[in-house]
């Protein structure tokens, strides 16, 4: 009896430190996009906790994304500051990252911030990527400062890869969208 | 070594494909940067400057692979190797040239990533199928940018005409070079790991020859029926590590920083 009273206590501590590190986890934010943690943009979505040890699996936005070390280190000193002496942090490609899978709060704080979200990629039907793609690149975006949908694409690129380029004709701003991808 | 493939794949033509992949991307990289501060207008700056950081991203993503393999790590295979050992094609050594070669450089390659990657969604080797499914994604977006670039210049004015149908005859035995054989390539392609350069370059000419007709640019090619005869002979030996001049000025460039303090945090 005892002893199952001890197991059941060891599982209720694992579980209460698994949640006690996803909630310091949506402390660490995206280096170029504060409003937004590292959960909200599904970077982390794995957590195993065992003991004194803690395994993260990270999943980029993208490949070349020169923010991904800095993001690894801050994983690392907040896990750190929680009392873990092991934390594994590695990045993978098994698990897919795609901006679908970003929540409309995620969504809602981006066009706050001033950068106009990316569209559903999966909601037209296409038969490749590229398809998809041409398809979300022709839809209107709206633009974050003033709402028209009296705008243009500049550029497929911008200042940060996961950003592109576009033109507000009626308050005459450019502004940033986050790439569907 | 931490990735595992099928023991009936011999590793060492494994390794030879994988880094075949990952040094066309860094060297096109490398080139593509050449662009940040010259190129003829902002949003090319921007696009080239992007691009470049997207292909020497994908670059370690494939040097990861092959440090997994039992190879050394990213950082020396970039920054530490002769020049001699780099197994990219010739076309990605080439200097920048002209924009309108560049142009027509990066959608030539554009395209054939497309292929390549596409046909490793259906490999036999899971991490090949995983790494493929990221970079297509994120390569869609290179080929949306350079095809519009040589739909809208190959017939804009003569003169865009005249240097784009320049870089088009230039480019194109270079690029063919993409799909040189590898040594061992056959073991893979009979292991279902890859569907072999020849495939590759079937499916390449069958995308690049079309777009290249609709913005009024030549390609060397003669179309007969359902096959397209190809007129000139590519430029190999970039897989074999027969490089041109032009690596060895692009990799002193490259290391030279590195060289200097190699022991360095960065």
């Amino acid at each position: 009896m005892d002893q199952k009273k001890q197991h059941q206590a060891e599982a209720n501590t694992s579980i209460d430190r698994t949640a006690e590190v996803w909630k310091a986890l949506e402390e660490v934010r995206d280096p170029e996009i504060p409003v937004l943690s590292l959960v909200d943009l599904k970077i982390i979505q794995s957590v195993e906790v065992a003991e004194d040890r803690v395994k993260v699996e990270m999943v980029p936005t993208f490949a070349g994304c020169p923010a991904l070390n800095m993001m690894r280190n801050e994983v690392v000193a907040k896990l750190q500051s929680l009392g873990f002496e092991h934390v594994d942090v590695e990045f993978t490609f098994h698990r897919r990252w795609s901006t679908d899978d970003l929540s409309e709060e995620a969504l809602k704080k981006l066009r706050a911030f001033g950068i106009a979200p990316p569209v559903r990629l999966t909601l037209p039907e296409a038969e490749n990527h590229i398809e998809r793609l041409q398809r979300a690149v022709a839809q209107p975006v709206v633009c974050p400062f003033c709402g028209s949908t009296e705008t243009k694409l500049d550029a497929f690129f911008g200042s940060m890869l996961c950003k592109q380029l576009y033109f507000c004709m009626t308050c005459q701003q450019s502004f940033d969208r986050f790439k569907p991808l | 070594m931490s990735l595992t493939i099928p023991s009936h794949i011999p590793l060492e033509h494994f390794k030879r494909f994988v880094l075949s992949m990952a040094d066309d991307e860094l060297v096109l990289g490398h080139r593509d940067s050449e662009w940040t501060g010259h190129a003829p207008i902002l949003e090319e700056d921007i696009a080239f400057s992007n691009i470049a950081q997207d292909e020497i991203g994908h670059a370690l993503v494939w040097y990861t692979m092959y440090m997994e393999l039992g190879g050394p790590s990213p950082d020396e295979m970039g920054f530490l190797r002769e020049w001699k050992d780099f197994r990219c094609c010739h076309f990605v050594t080439y200097p920048r040239g002209d924009f309108a070669y560049t142009v027509v450089r990066q959608y030539l390659f554009d395209v054939a990533e497309q292929v390549r990657l596409q046909g490793l969604l259906s490999s036999s080797v899971d991490a090949l199928r995983s790494v493929a499914e990221k970079l297509l994604r994120e390569e869609s977006y290179h080929l949306l940018h350079s095809q519009g670039l040589v739909e809208r210049l190959g017939d804009a004015t003569p003169e865009s005409h005249e240097r784009m149908q320049r870089a088009v005859t230039e480019a194109f035995p270079q690029a063919l070079g993409i799909f040189e054989e590898l040594e061992g390539e056959s073991f893979l392609v009979e292991a279902g790991a890859f569907v072999g350069n020849a495939a590759l370059r079937s499916d390449w000419l069958k995308e690049v020859v079309p777009v290249l007709h609709k913005a009024s640019l030549q390609a060397p090619v003669q179309l007969e029926a359902e096959n397209v005869k190809v007129l000139v002979s590519p430029h190999e030996g970039g897989r074999r590590g027969q490089h041109l001049e032009y690596l060895k000025q692009l990799v002193d460039d490259m290391q030279q920083v590195y060289r200097l303090a190699p022991q360095s945090q960065w």
